[in-house]
């Protein structure tokens, strides 16, 4: 049997260390996973305009990948009336470096409508026309859902898209991120109809009605589709603003 | 012919107990499928080798050095707090990894997620370190530490690569080396579009879900008690 004494002294020492190396190597790391963090979104973006990139996106290294963004994207900030936000006022809402991939989506949709900031990425090909790539968030079934949806130049007809999820399960709603013929069905798209509403594109389960809105859902992940349905359309309703322009 | 025997000593200088401890979990003692500790990770994660290989690396490097620091504390650890001293020692190596991955390896750190922190929680580390580490030597420990993480990994390895082969078509997918062996496209080696004998063949969807890890461990504790001696009559 030990004392008291020696049991507090004996944990306070091992806790002391633990913390002690921990937070070293945390700091020491930190500026290593963010930009982890940010390349692994910047190849999400470019998954979106793939076809127009030209070149498989998961073969390209790091350095590629930035070149690529340094080069051909701009990145800008919205909000939901349309204005691009300068850089100085989205630092002054509390974005470090006040470019679009420092936007939090998880934060910014718990904003009221009004008060939320969008990234919003422009990409500038060999061809001059220029794409619009929004981001998407929404909740599938388990966790958080996510994607970006590449417009061409009339900010109505999809180029492309790509998903990312938390949590769904893999084989049913996972086939989101990793079926590549699920994205491939947005191609062509149109969000707006006829008369200019937003109608967005719809999941739909038991196959495409209209071709222009709609694209297939997934076998045996309902929810996670009906996820991407809704994502979509509350999304695409914050952009409204700026691709009614 | 004595001075290859000599080098062999020099290379691996164990006395049979230490090599006991080392190979039995492979096989006699296996963790997963003797033992049976570990198994949800071993479901979970098994879905593709990229993540499993790297989860077996992982838990490998948790056992090995949390029996070893465990081992050297032993004498001073108060026996009434031992187990959250043990959970101290697991989780900080387990921190270790997990920054580790997400600094050198981010795209597997996404792909393994929760279940880096889940090793936590993995019944094999505790299990080593109440069984073992408290009462052995450091050398020892480490070794039985280093062959229990071997023998979770291979278990993982089987399992995933005929999850992977026959769910998805592929092996090794996300790594330089990836293999696309079967599919419906003509990325594959063998392209069941335009393949006059493998028409028929579609990737086995059941596969992918973590189901389908159970009946292949279940298949494997069989064929392993059939074969093993050793085995036959223990419950």
């Amino acid at each position: 049997m030990n004392s008291s004494k020696y049991i507090i002294g004996f944990t306070a020492l091992l806790t002391a260390f633990v913390a002690l190396v921990l937070s070293l190597m945390y700091t020491g790391l930190k500026e290593k996973h963010k930009q982890n963090e940010l390349l692994f979104e910047k190849r999400a973006v470019l998954g979106a305009i793939q076809d127009k990139v030209g070149k498989n996106i998961a073969d390209l290294n790091d350095d590629e990948i930035l070149q690529i963004f340094n080069t051909n994207i701009k990145q800008l900030v919205l909000n939901t009336k349309g204005d691009v936000l300068n850089p100085q006022e989205v630092e002054k809402k509390g974005y470090k470096g006040g470019k679009a991939e420092n936007i939090d989506m998880k934060v910014e949709m718990k904003k009221p409508k009004d008060a939320r900031l969008l990234p919003l990425y422009v990409y500038k090909g060999k061809d001059g026309k220029e794409l619009y790539i929004t981001r998407l968030f929404g909740k599938g079934l388990w966790d958080e859902i996510s994607g970006y949806l590449a417009l061409s130049s009339d900010k109505n007809t999809v180029v492309g898209a790509s998903f990312d999820h938390k949590g769904e399960t893999p084989g049913m709603g996972a086939e989101m991120k990793d079926n590549p013929k699920f994205s491939a069905q947005f191609k062509g798209k149109t969000i707006f109809d006829k008369d200019g509403k937003l109608v967005s594109i719809n999941v739909r389960k038991g196959g495409a009605i209209n071709k222009n809105h709609d694209v297939d859902a997934i076998s045996g992940a309902t929810l996670t589709s009906n996820g991407i349905t809704n994502m979509l359309k509350s999304s695409l309703e914050n952009y409204y603003q700026y691709l009614k322009k | 012919m004595s001075e290859i025997k000599e080098s062999k000593k020099a290379l691996f200088p164990m006395t049979k107990k230490e090599r006991k401890l080392l190979f039995d979990p492979l096989n006699d003692n296996n963790p997963v499928t003797v033992q049976v500790l570990g198994i949800c990770s071993a479901l979970a994660v098994t879905s593709m080798l990229l993540p499993s290989i790297v989860m077996a690396i992982a838990v490998t490097f948790v056992v090995a050095f949390s029996n070893l620091a465990i081992s050297l504390l032993r004498n001073y650890i108060p026996k009434q707090v031992r187990m959250i001293v043990q959970l101290v020692v697991i989780a900080f190596l387990v921190t270790i990894v997990e920054l580790t991955l997400k600094a050198y390896s981010y795209p597997v750190y996404k792909q393994l997620s929760v279940f880096i922190g889940l090793i936590i929680t993995n019944c094999i580390v505790m299990g080593r370190l109440e069984a073992f580490a408290m009462a052995n030597k450091p050398w020892q420990s480490f070794l039985d530490g280093i062959g229990n993480g071997l023998g979770y990994g291979v278990i993982l390895i089987i399992i995933s690569f005929i999850r992977e082969l026959f769910g998805r078509g592929t092996l090794l997918s996300g790594t330089p080396i990836e293999m696309k062996i079967i599919g419906a496209s003509s990325d594959f080696w063998i392209d069941t579009t335009t393949n006059p004998y493998f028409g028929w063949y579609v990737n086995n969807n059941l596969m992918v879900l973590p189901a389908a890890a159970l009946f292949i461990m279940g298949l494997i504790i069989w064929y392993q008690r059939s074969k093993n001696e050793k085995l036959i009559g223990i419950s």
